[in-house]
This record gives structure tokens, C-alpha cells and sequence, in this order.
């Protein structure tokens, strides 16, 4: 059985970008514990030479030109944002 | 004409042509229907303005002469669809108050068939769920009731599944990524296919796994799946995995003729534990095949067992990296900040704040299998499992198998709130029979096939060949006519 431990917790959760209060993490292992124990079950299975699936369907991806298709749409993009200040995205200041 | 909600698409594409109704009388049948059914919770925004004027529209188009099969048709959207100016918010908080400037693919071909967009349905949180219990706007209930429970419609369409066992709208969009329009049919006695990787463009449909997740109708009877998968197919220059082969003429297809098809019975899939009753009923679908002329072969698919392990790898792992771009930023829910709270606080606040905990534990368990020295020992495992599992379904079709017979779930519907002290992996069983075709990226269609000893729909689901939606849409409906099931829910709500 897999075991994730408190630290690993606090890592993955970091990672994700997730805040979870201290007192979560205990739970929060455990499940993430019984999840990889799960799927440890694939350990089974004899993948010896098998290429990694990257396409379900055996297609060509298209090409196209690589030019600008479209624009004109500052409205349209920041109609949404939470924070929008002269036609940027606003966040907390990054660099100090 | 009364109870027209309760109609088909065929039919009322057939009223609609013939002047004996209107989209208009439709839709407000439908509005009527959605209005007493609050405790369903299937419809979480309403757009009855939006309806009216689509259903007035498609009047004149019908009158005109020109029009396509869907022009009048009064539908539910699930809300993992982008709808231009009407909320789209995958039943999650962090995308509360998201109104896109754009519209879904597959609905704009709805919309530009002449269907009519009655409202956003009810949802599993990012379509994480198979009970319709993650959602932000709270549980759907399934409108089948049998004692004093409220059960679940099964997710993560459950709103679309409800709304059209229901009969608040004629038909509803659904989208599955492993199961998430099959087991919610089976649950609500509803047919839902799930068509081909590729047959539906995915642009501008809230991604969760993306390399599993498409979209298709949820429908009343086989017939109306379809008329609308139609609709909702073809290639889309804006989704580099839309398929760009021609559509045909599903309903052309259905010729109720399926002599000399091969049904294979998939011997893994007799899962120990397996109900009796669901046992019985796919056993009696084999029957009802074998007596319409189809040769009914046992079959092998080694993998089966090891594709909910693989998958609730990959999907996890897919998951974490599209949600990656919920941030606070650009659209949605961001955290009130505190003094000296930079942008890393405010990402992990607002992630914190606006996803559910099914949501943040896929993304962790997402984040994890990606991670720098697990990457091989799991992701890249699992997508070597998912080679072999397609590869077992290729050698089967091989062997000159056209479509494979399995139960859609391993139970019928279960209560609300039943399974919230099960650990996480046991709501994930409920794919057990569905995931595979999501990961072989295969068409599946579920249709309901009987009732159990409660009363409630149980569902079989078939399999088929990439691409050929057209002939296991037949197969589903010459099993659907055998099996007569007519069986609706008695409204209490």
C-alpha cells in the first residue's frame, strides 16, 4: 500500500496551488493514500514493449498557416476578469 | 394538443412540419414543466426569454419550409457548455459569475439548427462525480422515487438525465468522460450515447480530461439520439481532435434490420457481485438480439479489469493540468486577499475557495502522477495500460465483432447521500462497465431495458466500432423496440 505522508500532502497540495489548512492535511493523505493504492493495481499488468497511448484515434493533426486569424477583442477578453484596470489584467504585485 | 413536453423529437419534428404545433406552444409547455420542478434542482438558469425568442424564430423557419430536423426543438444545455451571455460555470464556484462571449460548438449547431436553449443544467462539479452530488448548485434528484429516498439521476449529467426523464425539455446535451452521459441514463430509464472521439468538436466545452471528454444527446427514445447526435457532429477546424469525415443520416440508419451482426458478450464484465437482476436483464438483451437475427459470440477483453485504475490516472492527470488555468486571473472567483498576500497566496486561496473537494482531490491526485519521479512509475504506466485495453477491443473487432453488449451500471439508482461515508474509489465502481469505451475511444449508447423488483430503470449499454454511431444506433433500436420499455417516472414533485 502506498503511503503518502503528511509532508508529501503539503507538497502535492502546494504544487496544485490549493491552500489546505494544516489540519486538513492528515485526511487529505490518507485519501490520496488509498487513491495511488488503487491504482497501483496496474503494477499487474506486463506493459513490456507497449508504446504509451498519445493519440486514441489514429489521426493526422491538421497544419494551417500560422497567422493571425482573429483579434480586435480587449472588450471581450477582460469582460470577465475579477480585477481589470486599462486594459490589463490587475493582480497582487509579483516582483518586490 | 396537451402534454407536449412530453413529446419526442420525432414527433414533434413531425407536428412541428405539419402545423399542428408550434416551437412556441412547445417551449412554453417545456417553461410550464421547468417552473413546477424545482425540486429537482436539473435546471440551475433559466432562460425563457432567450427560449421564446429562438421558438418564435424557428416558427418562421418551419413556416418558410427550411428546416433542418432540430428547428423547434425546446433542449437543456448542461452547463459544462459555454452558452454566449447566459452562465456557464461547470456547477462550480470558481467560475461564478462567468458569462463567456462565445459560444460552444456543438451548441452554436444546435442554436443554428433552430433548436431551443430552455436553460443551463444542473451538473457534477466539472463533471467530477457519478451521482450529481459535487455540484455547487446542490444534488439534482432523480425524478424515479420508489419509497421516501430521494435517489441519485447518477452524474455527471444528472441534470441533463432528469430534466428529460422528467420531461421539462424534449432532449438535453450531456458529455462523458467516463460514463458521465451512459450512467445517468441507465439511471433515469433515458437513452444517452456517447459518440466516437472526434465525432463532437469539444471546443468551448469546459475541459476536464481531454483526451476522454465528448459530448452527445440525452434523449427519450433511440430515434431522437439520432436525430440530434447529428446535429451536434462534424468537424471544427477550432478542436485540432475534431474528426473531419462526413457526417451520415443516423436516423436513415435506423432500418430495425440487424440480421448477421455480431454481438459480442464480453466475459469480464461479469463482475463479481453483480445483482442478479442486472445479470438476468443482460442476459434477456442477448436474447432479444439473438432472436432479431443477430449471431451472439462470447468475447474476451483481457484489460477490463485494469481500466478504472488507468483511468483514474489519466483523467486526474488531464484534469489538473486543464484546471490549471482556474487562477483567479482571467475569469471567475478570487479570494479576498489579506495584507501582504502576494500572488501565490492569492492563486492558493482562490483554487482553495472556489473548487470543491472532489475537484481538489483529482487535481492533487492529478498533480502527483505528473510529478518528477512519479511520472513514469504512473502516467506513463496508464497510458500503456490504455494502449493494451484499445488494443483489445481492435482484436475483438477484428474477429469480425460490430458491437459489444455489457450493463451500463452495476446498480440501479442509489440514495443521495448514501455513498458520502464510502471512501472515494467506491463511487468510482459506478464506471466500471462505461470507462473503457471513454479510454478505446469508442461509441456507447445506454438504453433503459427493464425495471428491478423496486421498480427503478436499469440500463444495457452497447459498444461499437469507431465511426459507425449509424449501425450501433440500429442495434440500440431494434433492442429498444424488443424490450417495450415505456415505463415513466409518476411525478411527485
Amino acid at each position: 500500500m502506498s503511503e503518502i505522508d503528511l509532508e508529501t500532502a503539503r507538497k502535492v497540495a502546494h504544487l496544485a496551488r490549493i491552500a489546505v489548512p494544516e489540519d486538513n492535511l492528515p485526511a487529505l493523505a490518507q485519501e490520496l493514500s488509498q487513491i495511488l493504492t488503487f491504482m497501483e493495481e496496474l503494477n499487474e499488468v506486463d506493459v513490456e514493449g507497449v508504446e504509451p497511448m498519445t493519440s486514441v484515434t489514429p489521426m493526422r493533426l491538421k497544419r494551417r498557416k500560422d497567422g493571425v486569424t482573429d483579434g480586435d477583442m480587449q472588450a471581450k477578453i477582460l469582460s470577465n476578469a475579477p480585477d481589470a484596470r486599462e486594459g490589463f489584467f490587475a493582480v497582487p504585485k509579483v516582483v518586490e | 394538443m396537451s402534454d407536449l413536453n412530453k413529446m419526442t423529437i420525432a414527433d414533434a419534428r413531425d407536428a412541428l412540419r405539419a402545423g399542428d404545433v408550434t416551437s412556441v406552444q412547445l417551449t412554453e409547455a417545456c417553461l410550464t414543466a421547468i417552473e413546477g420542478a424545482g425540486a429537482l434542482n436539473a435546471f440551475v438558469h433559466h432562460t425563457p426569454e432567450i427560449a421564446l425568442e429562438r421558438a418564435t424564430a424557428a416558427d418562421a423557419r418551419i413556416t418558410s419550409g427550411d428546416a433542418p430536423a432540430m428547428c423547434g426543438i425546446p433542449l437543456g444545455i448542461k452547463d459544462l457548455f459555454c452558452t454566449q451571455g447566459v452562465a456557464s460555470q461547470a456547477a462550480s464556484r470558481i467560475l461564478e459569475g462567468f458569462r463567456p462571449e462565445y459560444e460552444s460548438t456543438v451548441s452554436a449547431q444546435l442554436r443554428d439548427a433552430g433548436a431551443v436553449m430552455l436553460g443551463k443544467l444542473n451538473m457534477d462539479e466539472f463533471a467530477m462525480g457519478s451521482s450529481n452530488e459535487t455540484s455547487v448548485y446542490g444534488n439534482v434528484v432523480n425524478p424515479w422515487k420508489v419509497d421516501s429516498r430521494d435517489l441519485t439521476p447518477g452524474g455527471s449529467s444528472g441534470g441533463s438525465a432528469a430534466a428529460v426523464a422528467a420531461d421539462l425539455c424534449l432532449a438535453a446535451t450531456g458529455t462523458d468522460t467516463g460514463g458521465s452521459i451512459r450512467q445517468p441514463a441507465a439511471f433515469t430509464g433515458t437513452v444517452g450515447i456517447k459518440p466516437t472521439y472526434g465525432r463532437c468538436s469539444r471546443w468551448g466545452v469546459v475541459a476536464f480530461a481531454s483526451s476522454l471528454d465528448q459530448a452527445g444527446p440525452m434523449t427519450k427514445t433511440v430515434r431522437d439520439a439520432a436525430i440530434m447526435l447529428e446535429a451536434m457532429c462534424g468537424h471544427d477546424p477550432k478542436d485540432s481532435t475534431s474528426a473531419d469525415l462526413p457526417v451520415p443520416d443516423f436516423e436513415a440508419m435506423l432500418t430495425g434490420d440487424i440480421r448477421g451482426q455480431k454481438i459480442g458478450i464480453p466475459r469480464e464484465y461479469h463482475m463479481d457481485g453483480m445483482s442478479a437482476e442486472i445479470a438476468e436483464l443482460w442476459g434477456k438483451g442477448a436474447d432479444m438480439l439473438r432472436d432479431a437475427g443477430a449471431e451472439i459470440v462470447d468475447i474476451s477483453l483481457p484489460h477490463t479489469k485494469y481500466a478504472l485504475p488507468a483511468y483514474y490516472v489519466i483523467a486526474p492527470a488531464e484534469a489538473s493540468s486543464n484546471l490549471a488555468r482556474y487562477d483567479g486571473v482571467r475569469y471567475g472567483h478570487r479570494a479576498t486577499l489579506g495584507p501582504g498576500d502576494g500572488i501565490t497566496q492569492m492563486y492558493e486561496k482562490t483554487r482553495a475557495e472556489g473548487f470543491g473537494l472532489e475537484v481538489q482531490r483529482r487535481v492533487m491526485i492529478g498533480t502527483y502522477v505528473l510529478s518528477a519521479g512519479f511520472y513514469d512509475a504512473y502516467y506513463n504506466r496508464a497510458r500503456k495500460v490504455r494502449t493494451l485495453i484499445k488494443r483489445d477491443f481492435e482484436e475483438v473487432f477484428g474477429k469480425g465483432v460490430d458491437a459489444i453488449l455489457t450493463p451500463a451500471t452495476p446498480s440501479a439508482a442509489f440514495g443521495l447521500g448514501e455513498m458520502a461515508a464510502a471512501d472515494p474509489v467506491e463511487m468510482y465502481l459506478n464506471d466500471v462497465f462505461t470507462v473503457t469505451v471513454n479510454l478505446a475511444g469508442l461509441p456507447g449508447v445506454a438504453l433503459p431495458a427493464g425495471l428491478d423488483s423496486k421498480g427503478l430503470p436499469l440500463g444495457l449499454q452497447l459498444i461499437g466500432r469507431p465511426w459507425e454511431e449509424g449501425a450501433l444506433l440500429n442495434t440500440a433500436h431494434v433492442l429498444e423496440q424488443a424490450t417495450g420499455f415505456v415505463s415513466k417516472p409518476e411525478k411527485w414533485w
